[in-house]
């Protein structure tokens, strides 16, 4: 295959993580307000009161600044894994190419042309139609990560295919199958109520702001009411949902368990490091500690990972050399024989070219043997499986954390809210305006958790991040990338000062 | 049921699926020829208004089906997908840039604080209807001229043109198809814009649109004809019946002709959008864009069904002919060409529903009260 241009790959993940790291600061947001803004328009509709027309206009306008962005930024991410991963695209196209047009068929038109209904249709349609209207662009968009996170799940757990060796390729073998994946269904509902977490707390940081100033007291309380209780919802939610995610790790992506954990070593009774600090010069196999500093929960890991107390959790090591008392195959053992399916790859190719249908069949039946490992020829080392562990470390504990910041939040919201004091919590109103910026790093620190953690994998145990670039020079890539930072960062930019001075401008007509 | 089909029948279905993705594309590219007449056509603000905010009530249709096209040919081409894209990297990349700074120009133009000043979004918004269709062509061109790249035995693609994609925009041929979309496009945005605004309230806006699409008709006829002419002349790519492919002459012209509903389909077309002009600039009428626009699709239609059909690779390589791409070397499988063929069974509602809101919102024109709802764009 290709020769591996490390610069390349490189260039080309710092690109795929710089856009997608920039959508993502715009879709939960618009994932969490459109719900939003169809329940403050359905009690608009319901009650006939003018002040939720005036609040659900203003919240409205808010979602069509962020909206206009994300789409933006959106169209590059589409059609970046053609542009900078051809070699991904076309070995796993058959089965990622089609949630992606699934959801430009029934999502991404619902968004589309709904959209406009929302916003230019007050006067042109009936009060019901709008209300509807308003409701398919929430669920257009929900709908659309529902694609975008199936295709997303099956990369972390590929089902549902099978290898072509005829075409060199994977194949879709069973569409239910990788929709109804439990990895692709944990992935959607975990990432959507994590957004709608986005969004809530934007309608309350705004609300807070608002009530500190003494400004528009009626609209913001209104607004913490309905948000706090759809917060509470959906933090449970994405608790349960979370749970889910690292439970399906364990089975899927251990590796990447492992990492977002800190295990270096497998156990039995695994407990979970509540708060920890990494020894930054840990590697595979060394028997440094692990932590400088450490605060455990003992059981809880085995809990989480295998529904039960005494199982036993593997560790980075116990992946990377093998653990035979628990019957797991090291990265070595599988390396040696991915090699050889695609030696044996190779010569089955060779062999076809030159008609040659005996040393053909005898190729393919030595390829059967090994081809679930194809994917480890390309390491050079054992270690080379293992994903950056502080980043992933890290960016986890720094999103559950938070996560348990939000509880309070809603609970504290919801109570004073109830009680019509909220205005005089004073104390309170500034946790709620960080809640918001807060809530951003929750959500993109679960990207990187799931992203950065299942390196070196582009697709789970099959394709690494290193075959599946284009075959381009870097320079093309280091261009594109300096690019998409310049021009992203001044819309964004331009988001914020136009975001901040329609908040500093308030509703209209009060 | 569909499972039944063969795969050659599959292929053919998304190929004829793709093409009346990228046709809707081309006829709604009237967003884009309305963007680079809003200089030309509206010289004050309010008709600078009434233009911006009747494209802005359908620039995400647009945007949704280029996106959508992306998606589809991923889905059931995935080769050329991974090919093109990969391979004409700067092309495909500057097109995509071109709708980028479209998609915050609408919102963000007129709104306070908006940083870089509503001129420079007018300025984005001009670049994505000139550079970005254009390219759009441009790309559509390589269809016919062929491209720099041969695929190795595991099918990854090699670019052998230091350009990326570029070079396309460098041919005649393909920078002509270009141009004739760019200002075909604006025949389209004027009749647009002429059935859409509330013209009463502004004469001159009118006055000016008529003219707009007359004379951008005029503009479009050398690079229609040169295209044309081309077509029927130029030596193509033809597949024989074991894959292999090779240089045939006249090979274009012999499509057409060996499938005469193409050629009524490229007829009819031309006639059409010729017809919504005359309605527009000489009779006073307003529909010209539902002609103009069935003529479009109907010239997107012909243009698709003679580069893919017919045993024509539709994807050809200049440098190694063994690696052009046909619709049957670069299908996905039967099984997945299968599943979307069923979901593409939800085409024509999704249709319909956006034909039922579009009637529903532009039932009443775009006029003065449109341009002060606090929400105008």
């Amino acid at each position: 295959m290709v020769e591996i241009d490390l610069g390349l790959v490189n260039w080309s993940r710092a690109q795929f993580a710089l856009t997608a790291l920039y959508h993502w600061l715009f879709v939960p947001l618009t994932l969490g307000l459109s719900f939003l803004c169809a329940f403050f328009e359905s009690i608009y509709v319901k009650t006939g009161k003018e002040e939720w027309r005036y609040l659900t206009r203003f919240w409205m306008t808010l979602f069509g600044i962020n909206f206009a962005i994300g789409v933006a930024t959106g169209i590059i991410l589409e059609f970046q894994f053609g542009t900078n991963w051809s070699n991904y695209s076309w070995m796993v196209g058959d089965i990622f190419g089609a949630p992606l047009a699934v959801e430009g068929i029934f999502a991404f038109f619902l968004e589309a042309t709904f959209f406009a209904v929302m916003f230019f249709g007050w006067d042109r349609v009936s009060k019901n139609f709008h209300l509807f209207s308003t409701w398919m662009v929430a669920v257009g968009s929900n709908l659309s990560a529902l694609w975008i996170l199936v295709a997303n799940g099956w990369m972390q757990n590929p089902v549902g295919m099978a290898f072509n060796p005829e075409t060199v390729r994977f194949e879709m073998q069973n569409f239910w199958e990788i929709l109804l994946s439990p990895v692709a269904i944990a992935k959607f509902t975990h990432t959507t109520s994590s957004s709608f977490l986005v969004g809530i707390t934007f309608v309350i940081a705004i609300s807070s702001w608002y009530l500190l100033r003494g400004r528009h007291i009626e609209m913001a309380k209104k607004s913490i009411l309905v948000a706090s209780v759809f917060g509470i919802f959906a933090l449970a939610l994405t608790a349960m949902t979370g749970d889910e995610s690292a439970h399906s790790n364990a089975s899927t992506q251990p590796m990447k368990l492992a990492a977002y954990e800190g295990l270096w070593d497998g156990e039995q009774k695994a407990g979970i490091v509540a708060f920890g600090i990494l020894n930054p010069a840990k590697r595979p196999g060394d028997d440094s500690d692990p932590f400088l500093f450490e605060v455990k929960i003992p059981y809880l890991l085995s809990l989480m990972a295998n529904r039960s107390f005494d199982s036993f959790v593997p560790g980075i090591n116990d992946l990377v050399f093998g653990n035979e008392k628990q019957g797991i195959v090291g990265a070595g053992k599988m390396m040696v024989r991915g090699s050889a399916a695609l030696t044996d790859l190779t010569a089955y190719k060779d062999a076809r070219t030159i008609g040659d249908a005996a040393a053909a069949e005898t190729a393919l039946t030595k390829f059967k043997q090994n081809q679930d490992y194809l994917g480890y020829a390309y390491f050079d080392k054992p270690e080379d499986i293992v994903p950056p562990v502080q980043t992933t470390f890290y960016a986890f504990h720094i999103m559950v954390f938070l996560a348990t910041f939000f509880a309070f939040i809603f609970i504290a919201y919801l109570l004073y809210g109830m009680k019509d004091t909220i205005a005089r919590k004073r104390w309170l109103l500034p946790f709620g305006i960080a809640s918001f910026f807060l809530a951003l790093t929750a959500s993109e620190a679960g990207w990187i958790v799931a992203e950065v953690g299942r390196q070196p994998w582009a697709i789970q145990g099959l394709m690494p991040v290193s075959v599946a670039t284009s075959n381009l020079a870097k320079g093309n890539v280091m261009a594109t990338f300096w690019m998409f930072a310049g021009l992203f960062t001044v819309l964004l930019l331009a988001e914020i000062r136009i975001m901040l001075w329609q908040i500093k401008k308030g509703p209209e007509g009060e | 049921m569909i499972g039944n089909l063969d795969l050659t029948t599959l292929q053919q279905i998304w190929w004829i699926l793709v093409a009346v993705i990228g046709s809707l594309f081309l006829f709604l590219n009237f967003v884009q020829g309305g963007q680079t007449l809003l200089w030309q056509v509206a010289k004050t603000d309010q008709e600078k208004g009434l233009v911006i905010n009747s494209l802005g009530r359908k620039w995400e249709l647009t945007f949704t089906t280029l996106v959508l096209f992306g998606g589809a040919l991923f889905a059931s081409f995935p080769l050329f997908y991974a090919t093109s894209f990969g391979g004409a990297y700067w092309v495909w990349m500057l097109i995509l840039f071109t709708f980028i700074i479209q998609a915050v120009s609408y919102e963000y133009r007129k709104k306070p604080a908006n940083l870089l000043g509503a001129k420079v979004y007018e300025i984005f918004l001009f670049i994505n209807g000139s550079v970005g269709i254009l390219l759009i062509g441009a790309a559509i061109g390589t269809f016919f001229t062929g491209s720099n790249f041969t695929l190795n035995q595991f099918n990854q693609v090699s670019w052998t043109h230091p350009l990326l994609g570029m070079e396309a925009a460098f041919s005649l041929f393909n920078l002509s198809l270009g141009l004739f979309l760019v200002f075909n496009a604006r025949v389209l945005g004027s009749m647009y814009l002429l059935n859409n605004v509330d013209c009463t309230i502004a004469p001159d806006l009118e006055q000016r649109l008529r003219k707009a699409c007359l004379t951008n008709l005029v503009c479009a006829l050398p690079f229609l004809l040169y295209v044309l002419g081309s077509l029927l002349l130029m030596k193509g790519f033809g597949l024989d019946e074991s894959g292999v492919v090779s240089i045939v002459s006249g090979k274009y012209l012999a499509n057409l002709l060996a499938m005469p509903v193409v050629l009524i389909f490229l007829l009819a077309g031309l006639v059409l959008v010729v017809w919504g002009v005359i309605l527009t600039s000489f009779l006073g009428g307003y529909r010209g864009i539902w002609f103009g626009g069935l003529g479009t699709v109907l010239v997107g239609l012909a243009v698709f069904f003679t580069a893919g059909f017919n045993n024509t690779p539709f994807y050809p390589s200049k440098v190694d002919l063994q690696s052009s791409l046909s619709i049957y070397n670069a299908s996905s499988s039967h099984y997945t060409l299968t599943v979307m063929t069923y979901v593409a069974i939800m085409i024509p509602f999704v249709l319909a529903y956006i034909i039922y809101v579009w009637k529903l919102m532009d039932a009443r024109k775009i006029g003065a009260e449109d341009l002060n709802d606090p929400k105008a764009y």
